[in-house]
């Protein structure tokens, strides 16, 4: 990352204080917008948008927001809907990529493209047809139904078998010698060792599935079943004049637990997402 | 196929996801690959014949399953789909060959989704490119706070833009708004930016390059981790500029990620409208309704679902030929090996 060849560079050292300024005003107005929500939400409404030292902390605009919505039940739908996310794409990845990466069988090459072509085409442009989909298997407005598109994911199974390929095949080979069948290969050599990869793998689909929107808004239609994301937009959209303080409140409520998470891990977040590099 | 004595690090021309695997140091690929045997000469599958195909193909038949059902069937049934009439009530659809194509040439609204999604797309995307840029080579460097630097360009990533819109709606909203207060003490008049034909579309670009910057950022800090710091010494001695440095050593190296980072951000942009729900609704009078938003709108306010499912079929027309570009033009020399 620094080397000694970039420190001969700072004759043009008047230059480097003008990106460092630029460098910082830039992550000042990036942060800007969160701070400002972060202001709003912890103080009273008359203060929402005057900005004087003294005013009064307050939690009450949270309270409000919890108990204006059911916002309890939307966050065990998140939860559960995340949960079963990963588990599926998790399972189903693993199978997939062991098999591209170390059997051999007709049409392989033709099916990884096939697989790969959902990179491109994701089910969220798909939103016509899979929710008559849906309708026909009867799982309209179920958890299940807003997950269910996504169990099998291409950059998981792409991901899962560029780590796959790496490892040496004499470990395969040592754990066959011992009698062990395809699958206790798998969890005993390959799963072990791309550990770091499911972890970098498991935060990029968490954070995506916390945050997906668009799918969920369509195939739900009641609090049972409402995600987070949809539930904060029905909660933040009803005409009523609820209070600007209160709706940021609840904005940083649903994302606080990723914002948390990032925030206590940002490194390995970063690192993870690096990671993942291709989706 | 047979490549089961390649060496991991032989793997990894394409400087994305290998790049990134190795990167972290901690990756068990990176010490183990010097173990791997260097090119064996008779590569031979680990596991081929009759019990191969059987495994192979029954490790991959759940995944499979899925995402036939619901990424390659309803690509092809959308197309089968949007050349029927959408049915209603008693009437069962009927076949109207390019009815629905037909209606959609003579469909304003849509022109304008079109429209306005090209010009999102011009509009987010060298920009957000750009200062992913910046933000990474600020972030590689020695900069004094790049650890809080690196946190505030990263953060908008992980929020939901369902949130993240609503932050900004507030944001640009008239008389009260933080925006409305800086420049109002500026002494500029009042402006309501997303009640504006002119300016709504631009403010929501704005949230989108706010948003994806940081993300694209974090491909190129991956990359510029690759780079050899010798590179920047040679170009020392050679007496090059920062600047030279930069344009004639980094920016071509950087060109695959920049490549890559490219075919993400045009995905993107078709896919990218949950900001448009809280923040505008699409209007006023269709100023800012992208494509995908339109879709939504024709198939779940309007129930039109064949018109939904020919809408459907020029965004897979538009990420076909992105996904054609990729693997075809991109990818020649990349083979996902």
């Amino acid at each position: 990352m620094k080397s000694d060849g970039e420190v001969r560079f700072e004759r043009a050292a008047w230059s480097r204080s003008l990106e460092w300024l630029a460098a910082w005003l830039l992550g000042l107005l990036w942060i800007l917008p969160l701070a400002y929500a972060v202001w709003t939400a912890f103080h009273p409404s008359e203060f929402s948008t005057r900005f004087e030292l003294g005013a009064p902390l307050t939690l009450r605009n949270f309270v409000a927001a919890w108990e204006a919505a059911p916002f309890a039940r939307y966050f065990l739908n998140t939860f559960i809907l995340v949960t079963m996310v990963l588990a599926a794409q998790m399972v189903l990845g693993t199978l997939a990529a062991y098999a591209f990466a170390r059997f051999e069988f007709r049409g392989r090459d033709l099916v990884f493209m096939l697989v790969l072509l959902q990179l491109m085409v994701m089910p969220d442009v798909l939103i016509v047809e899979n929710y008559a989909t849906m309708n026909r298997l009867g799982l309209r407005d179920t958890i299940l139904a807003i997950g269910l598109p996504y169990f099998a994911s291409a950059f998981g199974i792409f991901l899962l078998r560029q780590t796959f390929k790496t490892v040496p095949r004499e470990l395969d080979e040592a754990a066959r010698v011992e009698g062990a069948g395809p699958l206790q290969v798998l969890l005993r050599v390959y799963v072990p060792l791309a550990r770091p990869v499911y972890l970098a793998y498991a935060l990029v689909s968490v954070s995506h599935h916390w945050n997906n929107f668009l799918w969920p808004l369509i195939i739900t239609s009641s609090v049972e079943t409402r995600p987070l994301t949809v539930g904060l937009q029905v909660f933040s959209s009803t005409d009523q004049g609820v209070d600007w303080s209160i709706i940021t409140a609840a904005t940083l409520m649903t994302s606080a637990p990723l914002l948390i998470g990032f925030l206590l891990f940002q490194r390995q977040f970063v690192q993870s997402f690096m990671r993942a590099g291709i989706r | 196929m047979t490549d089961s004595g390649v060496p991991a690090h032989a793997q990894q021309p394409d400087g994305r996801a290998a790049a990134g695997l190795a990167s972290g140091g901690t990756h068990p690929g990176a010490p183990l690959s010097g173990a791997a045997p260097p090119a064996a000469p008779a590569a031979q599958p680990v596991r081929a014949g009759a019990s191969g195909q059987v495994i192979g193909w029954l490790l991959l038949l759940p995944a499979m399953v899925l995402l036939v059902m619901f990424t390659h069937w309803p690509a092809l049934a959308t197309a089968w789909h949007s050349l029927f009439s959408t049915p209603k009530g008693a009437r069962p659809a009927r076949f109207v060959g390019l009815e629905n194509y037909q209606l959609m040439l003579e469909d304003d609204v849509f022109w304008q989704a079109l429209w306005n999604n090209l010009w999102f797309a011009l509009g987010t995307i060298p920009t957000s490119i750009a200062i992913a840029l910046a933000m990474a080579l600020w972030v590689n460097g020695r900069l004094a706070g790049r650890g809080f630097l690196r946190m505030a360009y990263f953060t908008p990533t992980v929020l939901p833009m369902i949130a993240v819109a609503n932050i900004w709606l507030f944001f640009y909203t008239p008389q009260y708004g933080l925006l409305e207060q800086i420049t109002g003490a500026l002494g500029f008049p009042s402006h309501n930016w997303l009640g504006d034909r002119g300016t709504v579309l631009g403010a929501t670009m704005v949230v989108a390059i706010w948003k994806e910057a940081g993300f694209f950022m974090i491909f190129y800090l991956a990359a510029l981790q690759q780079i050899s710091p010798t590179l920047a010494e040679a170009a020392a001695l050679e007496g090059a500029s920062r600047w030279q440095y930069f344009r004639r050593v980094l920016f071509p190296l950087l060109m695959p990620t920049t490549l890559f980072v490219l075919i993400n951000a045009l995905i993107n942009s078709v896919r990218m409208v949950d900001h448009i729900f809280v923040m505008t609704r699409g209007g006023p009078d269709n100023a800012s309704a992208l494509l995908l938003y339109y879709i939504y709108q024709v198939g779940f306010s309007f129930w039109d679902s064949a018109y939904a499912a020919a809408l459907t079929v020029v965004v897979l027309a538009i990420l076909g030929v992105t996904a054609f570009v990729k693997f075809r033009v991109l990818d020649r020399r990349t083979h996902y090996q």
